[in-house]
């Protein structure tokens, strides 16, 4: 087997909020063109690491860091923050179009940085909108207001929205935490069909989740990594009894 | 039924009425002061047409015969209120602006406080400040033979609008949900482009009624307009020329009138004229600020 080509390299990494430390000495290798799902519970640190890794957390006046992160083997620390965001992109729990309509919320991360012309915009909404799997149901209604969709719509449009600025890696937080079942299984699908040409990393509180679109799993615990491996071995032989407990829901 | 009961039922009865009364009692009053006005103005229009009294453009009230075209006067303050607006309207918002989303929480306390402060400061100081600090300025800046002009009208009010403006812009900024600032961000949005984007955009219903209210209230200003701009009812041709307002004209020559005479009756029209004029622009308002919280 191929050694597969590393992504995103997180070396001796932890993170402060105030005094409590959310994230505790990480170490691990995120793979190009995965899934690579976090699963943990409430407070683990799992949100804390998407937010590093796009620097979103620069924003929270508490927050400290030690270690560093790779992308490309470049240091983030000493990336543009407005690029790094650009290529490092998230999807949050709760999907939330801009005031805008359809066509408008997907073009307008394009149009920030600086594409002006009518018909490549209408192509990227276009690329955008199939890729998320979401151009069959709106095509006849680019122009009428986005809250107007479904919540599942919604959040696809928003991975669509993010799929415009050609994201390398995106992140999705708990994207289908406020969907029903099968919005659910829609937005699996379209994370199938992205990690073919994006590097996807999935924070879910669902474990059943983590099993059905997981190339590899880390467990974290009270911001400790308790173990990492391949999805299916982690579900079938869990080497730490923590893993297995959280795993088959003693606790969590 | 036992008479405790009564008693009870009674009581209900009468605390629910008065509650209902003090309810409408602003639209009470609003709808007697609108009916007295018509009751005292519309007589006016016996003797003068309403096309002569709106177009005409003399305003002399005690000439023999009088004249009684207001066109000056809705010049005038078109002309102060367009000043004030023009000068308000973008520091308003720019304040609003820094206030809600990048002053850190200590200035932004203290900013907070000053733009309540200057709201509460009588209209009859900012005027007087305005006649003896501004207007010498204005006055030899320009060289014109006089200070008290339009343009210091326009000044002193913007002063007098910007509170309003500030405050309610800012509750509209502020309540922007902060998922769209994050959605922004996420994207690769700079700080300015989220603010102005996003931000602005979303709260604009929000900013539109803020601008309405301020002119609103500059529209309705008398005492500052009437000691800073010069009171000439004659039509202006330039921002630097003295003006009248339709409220100072009201203000100052009420004492003169007879009462039921002509004048008296014209002054009272003006004072239809200001209400429409008001009443329209808290309605335009009041529409946009439901938009916003749709």
């Amino acid at each position: 087997m191929v050694a597969p080509e590393i992504k995103i390299s997180i070396k001796d990494f932890s993170i402060y909020y105030g005094e409590n430390a959310a994230l505790k000495n990480l170490n691990l290798d995120i793979y190009k063109n995965e899934i690579f799902t976090i699963i943990g519970p409430a407070n683990s640190g799992k949100s804390s690491l998407l937010q590093s890794l796009n620097r979103l957390n620069d924003l929270t006046p508490s927050y400290k860091k030690e270690g560093s992160i790779f992308i490309d083997n470049e240091d983030i620390d000493n990336a543009d923050v407005e690029s790094l965001r650009r290529r490092v992109s998230i999807v949050f729990a709760l999907p939330f179009p801009l005031p805008l309509s359809i066509f408008d919320n997907i073009a307008y991360g394009p149009r920030m940085h600086g594409i002006k012309s009518k018909s490549k915009l209408a192509k990227i909404v276009e690329k955008g909108l199939r890729e998320a799997y979401l151009w069959d149901e709106v095509k006849d209604r680019l122009d009428t207001p986005a809250m107007n969709l479904s919540g599942g719509q919604q959040q696809r449009l928003c991975i669509a929205r993010i799929l415009a600025v050609e994201p390398e890696i995106i992140m999705f937080d708990e994207p289908t935490s406020g969907l029903d079942p099968i919005s659910t299984a829609r937005v699996e699908e379209t994370l199938r069909e992205l990690k073919e040409r994006y590097t996807i990393i999935l924070v879910t509180n669902n474990v059943a989740q983590a099993a059905r679109v997981g190339d590899r799993t880390a467990f974290l615990l009270m911001g400790e990594l308790i173990e990492l491996n391949d999805t299916k071995r982690l579900f079938t032989m869990a080497q730490d009894k923590r893993t297995d407990d959280y795993l088959t829901g003693k606790f969590g | 039924m036992d008479t405790h009961t009564k008693i009870r039922k009674i009581k209900e009865f009468i605390i629910e009425r008065l509650i209902f009364l003090s309810g409408i009692m602003s639209i009470i009053i609003v709808a007697l002061i609108f009916a007295f006005l018509l009751k005292e103005g519309l007589t006016l229009f016996w003797q003068v047409p309403l096309s002569d009294f709106i177009f005409a453009r003399n305003w002399y009230p005690i000439s023999d015969p009088p004249q009684f075209g207001i066109l000056p006067l809705i010049l005038g303050s078109v002309l102060v209120t367009a000043g004030a607006a023009v000068i308000s309207v973008p520091i308003g918002i720019g304040s609003a602006l820094f206030i809600a989303e990048i002053a850190p929480p200590k200035t932004k306390e203290i900013m907070k406080a000053g733009v309540e402060l200057l709201a509460a400061i009588p209209s009859v100081v900012i005027g007087f400040i305005g006649m003896i600090t501004l207007a010498p300025i204005i006055k030899s800046v320009f060289g014109l033979p006089t200070g008290l002009t339009a343009l210091s009208g326009a000044i002193t009010l913007a002063f007098m609008a910007m509170p309003t403006i500030v405050s309610i812009a800012e509750d509209a900024i502020t309540a922007v949900p902060r998922q769209y600032r994050e959605a922004a961000i996420a994207m690769g949005a700079t700080k300015w482009q989220t603010t102005w984007r996003i931000v602005a955009y979303a709260a604009r219903p929000g900013m539109l009624a803020a601008v309405m209210l301020g002119i609103g209230r500059v529209i309705g200003e008398t005492m500052a307009v009437m000691m800073v701009t010069g009171n000439a009812a004659l039509i202006p041709h330039s921002i630097l020329q003295p003006v009248r307002t339709l409220t100072a004209t009201v203000a100052a020559e009420m004492g003169e009138t007879v009462q039921g005479g002509e004048h008296y009756a014209a002054l009272f029209a003006i004072g239809i004229v200001l209400f429409i004029i008001t009443f329209l622009i808290n309605g335009a308002a009041d529409l946009y600020l439901h938009k916003t919280k749709k």
